[in-house]
């Protein structure tokens, strides 16, 4: 990677210009304007040439590290390949170039793209009806919330303020439940990770407003009692949500509404390969059971009568509106070429492709890394550690390391069930030849724990930008380029 | 290994207890601060807060993970220490030198539930 630092004030010249501007005729008068409201310097943008301009954001750009440059196992990230075909669908001129406020009449195409998308995900996930609003994985989790809300509110069930969320769950789970309102109660796991049923039934009364679940798990295990868990948070009359970032394993295989799931959410950007990260922008659709259809948000892709759709609203259950119009468009057209292009027999393939190429890395490295339950995983696995933890070396050594060898690190001290947790998930768009070139690089790294853990307690060592002292960046960042005050 | 300190008392979230008079002091085990990483923040409940034993008083923030304070007495808060505010990491470089909170203990027998230093020892050496 090029080494490079510069801010692109620091090529600031004194009236350098990328371009000519016409010559300023304004008197410089700005009237009434109150002398405390106006602008005492001369602001400090920067000025530059075009060259100076293209080459600086150019160089920036080598810097960055994607899916596009290398592997990327960040863990319960689904970092799979962003196929150009989705970018190019979702170029064509009827999908980028429209207002979200045109006439419906003039955007049939757009509003078919929701329709046909819902209806995929739907027979993907046995869901019956299928919200876009939500831009993200948690955006979804509290909508998916306030739906649970509406639904125990609008049937008078004032009682149950309660949310059961499992001790490995995605943080965003009971911090989305706090956001909602409702009262976050943990249930422990197993040895094994899994839910401990026991656990769970004394939990179970008419305070509880339902439960939250991802299935695999965030060790990537099935949760092979769900039926059983199902009927017990029913029983009680509560409702399942299934946080659907684990989805990737299931695709075309499980659907959660056969588990007995009532509400979830997908991250587009995750099991449907639109770009993810500073990449998205993300997307995060929710989508309910036929009985709870009532209590999506508004606005709403609906048939407009005349073999044609519609914007608008359905009902007066709904949980309101969550966000300005129905999400970022480019990325649902992203996800319906995504489920377009591999067709109904081919997305079967996805889901256990990416549970094979995990147990494959997981199998390479159970000699080297403490592997805390070993069983067959499903996309994802967790290591706690080395095998051999003598060294002191920690999962942050570890993941810095990686970084040397060109892989972007996995997913560290997540979850919290471990103390020095790595969390790798491959993904099925991956080569042997690249998970077999990860794994020698893990194993060079055991190695080097024994030989040289000095050399990896300061790891990073080839790239722009060393270890960073990681109190003073989380205490005292500095965020911005502070200028110099010109005066006039 | 995580150092433990004698004369203090423990709870098996991680938090000790140093009696003085009818106070006692409160703050966060090496095991606890070692597990954690280095901290950034820690939040503090205010003077005359009550805390309730086995409940959360507040949360320390590391660069791994969020986690909550468990108190392992029941009282009234009657000092903060507000060093913590702009040095956070005294509890990574000295834990048992760093309380967080004082509380007026409102049970004299309070410390009774909780470990010695060498029932915890013990109990930390359980967890590997």
């Amino acid at each position: 990677m090029k080494y490079y630092d510069k801010l692109i004030f620091e090529l600031s010249k004194e009236g350098r210009r990328g371009c000519s501007l016409p010559a300023d005729g304004w008197s410089g008068d700005i009237g009434d304007i109150p002398q405390n409201l106006r602008r005492q310097h001369r602001p400090a943008l920067p000025q530059v040439s075009e060259p100076d301009a293209v080459r600086h954001y150019t160089c920036l750009s080598g810097m960055n590290f994607g899916v596009d440059n290398g592997f990327y196992p960040l863990g319960s990230c689904t970092m799979k390949y962003n196929p150009r075909i989705n970018e190019e669908v979702a170029s064509l001129p009827g999908f980028a170039s429209v207002h979200p406020l045109q006439p419906d009449s003039t955007v049939q195409g757009c509003l078919q793209v929701y329709h046909e998308l819902a209806r995929a995900l739907s027979s993907i996930t046995g869901m019956a009806e299928f919200t876009f609003g939500p831009c993200a994985g948690a955006h979804g989790e509290l909508t998916g919330l306030m739906i649970m809300r509406k639904y125990h509110i609008s049937r008078n069930d004032l009682r149950r303020t309660k949310v059961i969320v499992p001790d490995s769950a995605h943080g965003t789970n009971p911090a989305s439940a706090a956001v909602c309102g409702l009262q976050v109660v943990q249930v422990k796991s197993r040895p094994d990770g899994t839910i401990d049923v026991n656990d769970l039934k004394p939990l179970l009364d008419d305070t509880v407003a339902g439960i939250m679940m991802t299935n695999p798990n965030t060790l990537g295990l099935f949760e092979t009692e769900i039926r059983e868990i199902a009927e017990l948070v029913h029983a009680c009359g509560g409702l399942l949500y299934y946080d659907g970032a684990n989805m990737n394993p299931l695709l075309g295989k499980v659907r959660p509404g056969d588990m007995g799931f009532d509400i979830m959410h997908l991250n587009l950007h995750k099991t449907f390969s639109t770009p993810h990260g500073g990449g998205g922008p993300g997307s995060g659709p929710v989508g309910v059971r036929a009985s709870l259809a009532g209590y999506l948000p508004y606005p709403r892709v609906l048939p407009d009568g005349k073999g044609g759709f519609r914007i608008g609203r359905d009902g007066e259950l709904s949980a309101g509106r969550v966000s300005g119009f129905m999400g970022n468009f480019s990325v649902m057209v992203k996800a319906l070429a995504y489920i377009w292009t591999l067709g109904k027999e081919n997305i079967r393939m996805a889901g256990p492709l990416s549970v094979l190429n995990a147990n494959y890395v997981k199998e390479s490295l159970k000699d080297d890394y403490r592997l805390p339950v070993d069983r067959l995983c499903k996309h994802e696995f967790v290591f706690d550690g080395l095998a051999d933890a003598s060294s002191g070396i920690t999962a942050l050594d570890m993941a810095k390391r990686l970084l040397d060898y060109g892989f972007h690190a996995p997913t560290i001290y997540f979850p919290l069930l471990f103390h020095q947790s790595i969390m790798i998930e491959p993904t099925e768009t991956e080569s042997k030849e690249t998970l077999d070139g990860f794994i020698e690089a893990m194993r060079q790294i055991a190695r080097e724990a024994a030989a040289d853990p000095e050399m990896l307690r300061s790891a990073p060592h080839n790239t722009p930008v060393r270890r960073p002292d990681e109190t003073l960046a989380a205490t005292r960042p500095v965020l911005r380029y502070v200028p110099e005050v010109r005066t006039e | 290994m995580a150092k433990v300190a004698e004369g203090l008392f423990y709870s098996e979230t991680h938090e000790w207890v140093r009696l003085d008079g009818d106070e006692a002091y409160v703050g966060i085990t090496d095991y606890a601060q070692h597990a954690l990483g280095s901290i950034v923040y820690v939040d503090m409940p205010d003077v005359d807060d009550e805390v309730v034993k086995d409940e959360e008083f507040g949360a320390v923030e590391s660069v791994k993970a969020a986690s909550d304070l468990v108190s392992p007495v029941s009282g009234t808060v009657t000092a903060k220490n507000d060093a913590l505010d702009e040095g956070p990491g005294l509890l990574n470089s000295d834990p048992y030198g760093t309380w967080i909170i004082k509380v007026r203990l409102s049970d004299a027998s309070a410390t009774s539930a909780l470990m010695d230093a060498a029932a915890y020892s013990a109990f930390c050496e359980s967890l590997g």
